[in-house]
């Protein structure tokens, strides 16, 4: 028996969001009674060792070019062996965008019930029931998962997580792998910034700043804070800033520990994308501003003046 | 070329979310129904632009719903595409509902089936995976581009902080977000259109759902904004440091 964690990788190096899928599928195999397996495809270049810090017991590789890039149907195939030879009786992947590809797939293959976007932990006084955000963050459904094998996809930044001790056996598992039918021609992603979907703090800028040449302030505010940046729709569809740092119903729905929103009206669509992070701040000039609403702290004022003041604040809490 | 769209009824984007029963139910009184937006913007919208660019081109598509549902269909259809078919069924869980479009897409070989990237009211993402997996076909999600060449498919997905172009020859599963295609408003000819076109209505295969939603809870209400004078931002700093801890 087991609980087997997906761990994504990309160019050879975990991703965050995996960790915190690693962390939280060892924190459910403690409340089973299990162990904590994980299951890495590709070629990485990471320890896999150090899976141990995050409470894995074995990590089983599976060294294949041929998984270097996403095919959802072939990483299926592999992650569905591994379930079987480990006995896991609970599947937990991060619902990032490669989970968001395997897990439905799993669910089918091995007649498993998915949840998708867990947020909490599984309650199992009763059944098998996961917690997840429905209603684009307006509400949760508490959902059973009726079959033996269980699959989880935890939704980015929803458990807190810390590296302990302990290192994690690794070893090289034999899996049938097809052909891929997906080839990768080409990626365009920024590299050296955190991805908006797993940053923790998150600096975002709306059409109060009313024009690209004026995002300094934004920048300026997110290095101090090592936070990454977001826009809202209307500056997404103007090109001031690129598509991927869309957040909102039609672009990414992020769930940081902070959001702070400059000139955003905060109509509900955008809400829709940023409802569920834990600390919302607001910086809008204009006081009936929808977003105050839903914010916990706001400053009713002029972004040119205050987001400069606010940025040396940081610095000097930070000393740099 | 054959397209399937699959396309789910939802509240609006405005609707108040309430329920009823105990917590166990939508409470869906006075509640506006819509097509699903990413369905009907990205997923039916690009459909529609492949039958403008290639005429043999034929497009069904499917919800799984109760009756209920047809004018959000016809609504649909006055978009574009030939003919609806209803499954007629109440959504059980993701498992159920892909298992019932699977099995109209076997019988109807289809070239590509088009999803939005989500329903807005479960925010499952499931579906198009599923229906693939069912299928054995290959599945790209979230799409923000998606073009057609003879019979392979080149599609840009999105990935953390970027886009990837994957090429996959047909058939394929694809659910598609903002990129795709451009939202459209139905004319007064397509409306007319759509009460003739044929609306076929299927009874459910045999499934059993693989979960079961126990309860709703609606998140707590927000303790009310602590506005900061605009004289003294340094002082939100410091409450975001000592008072929130999330600094």
């Amino acid at each position: 028996m087991s609980v087997l964690i997906f761990i994504d990788q990309a160019d050879g190096q975990i991703k965050k969001s995996s960790l915190e899928a690693a962390a939280y599928g060892a924190k459910v195999a403690e409340q089973s009674g299990t162990s904590a397996e994980a299951i890495v495809l590709g070629n990485i270049t990471d320890d896999l060792t150090s899976l141990g810090k995050y409470g894995i017991k074995k990590v089983h590789t599976v060294k294949d070019s041929k998984l270097n890039s996403l095919d959802a149907q072939l990483f299926t195939k592999v992650i569905a062996q591994a379930a079987t030879t480990t006995g896991a009786t609970v599947i937990v992947l991060s619902n990032n965008f490669a989970g968001k590809s395997v897990a439905p797939r799993l669910s089918v293959k091995l007649k498993a019930g998915l949840v998708s976007g867990a947020i909490a932990l599984p309650d199992t006084t009763k059944g098998f029931v996961v917690k997840k955000s429905v209603f684009s963050g307006k509400a949760f459904a508490n959902i059973a998962i009726n079959t033996p094998i269980k699959i989880i996809s935890l939704s980015p930044n929803s458990y807190s997580f810390t590296a302990g001790t302990g290192s994690a056996e690794v070893a090289d598992f034999a899996a049938t792998i097809d052909a891929p039918k997906v080839q990768v021609t080409a990626t365009n992603k920024v590299t050296g910034e955190i991805p908006l979907s797993e940053a923790e703090l998150v600096v975002s800028g709306g059409r109060g700043l009313k024009g690209p040449e004026n995002w300094g302030i934004v920048l300026d505010l997110a290095k101090a804070l090592g936070a990454a940046t977001a826009c809202s729709r209307p500056v997404a569809d103007a090109d001031w800033r690129p598509h991927h740092e869309h957040v909102g119903q039609t672009g990414l729905a992020i769930a940081p520990n902070l959001y702070i929103a400059i000139g955003i009206s905060g109509a509900i669509q955008h809400l829709a994308g940023v409802n569920r992070s834990k600390v919302i701040v607001v910086i809008n000039k204009d006081p009936e501003a929808p977003f105050f609403k839903a914010a916990d702290y706001g400053i009713v004022g002029d972004a040119f003046e205050v987001v400069p003041k606010i940025t040396a604040a940081v610095k000097k809490l930070k000393g740099i | 070329m054959k397209i399937l769209v699959c396309i789910s009824k939802t509240p609006d984007t405005t609707a108040k979310i309430a329920f009823t029963d105990n917590n166990t139910k939508f409470a869906s009184d006075g509640v506006q129904w819509i097509i699903n937006p990413y369905d009907e913007w990205y997923a039916l919208v690009r459909a529609i632009e492949l039958k403008e660019a290639a005429a043999d081109t034929v497009i069904h598509l499917i919800t799984v719903a109760t009756a209920d549902s047809e004018p959000i269909i016809r609504k649909a259809l006055a978009l574009g595409g030939d003919e609806a078919i209803r499954v007629n069924a109440d959504s059980h869980d993701s498992f159920y509902i892909a298992s019932q479009i699977a099995a109209i897409a076997k019988e109807g070989a289809y070239d590509i089936i088009f999803t939005g990237k989500e329903t807005i009211d479960y925010n499952g993402s499931s579906i198009a995976g599923m229906v693939a997996e069912l299928l054995d076909m290959p599945y790209i999600s979230l799409a923000t581009k998606f073009d057609i060449a003879g019979t392979e498919a080149t599609i840009n997905r999105e990935i953390e902080g970027g886009e990837e172009t994957d090429k996959v020859a047909l058939p394929v599963v694809v659910s598609c977000q903002k990129g795709v295609a451009e939202q459209r408003i139905p004319n007064m000819k397509g409306i007319m259109g759509a009460r003739t076109k044929p609306l076929k209505v299927v009874e459910p295969a045999a499934v059993e759902a693989l979960t079961s939603i126990t309860s709703f809870d609606l998140p707590p209400a927000k303790a009310g904004v602590k506005l900061i004078s605009a004289d003294t931002p340094e002082e939100l700093v410091r409450l975001l440091h000592d008072e929130a801890k999330v600094i």
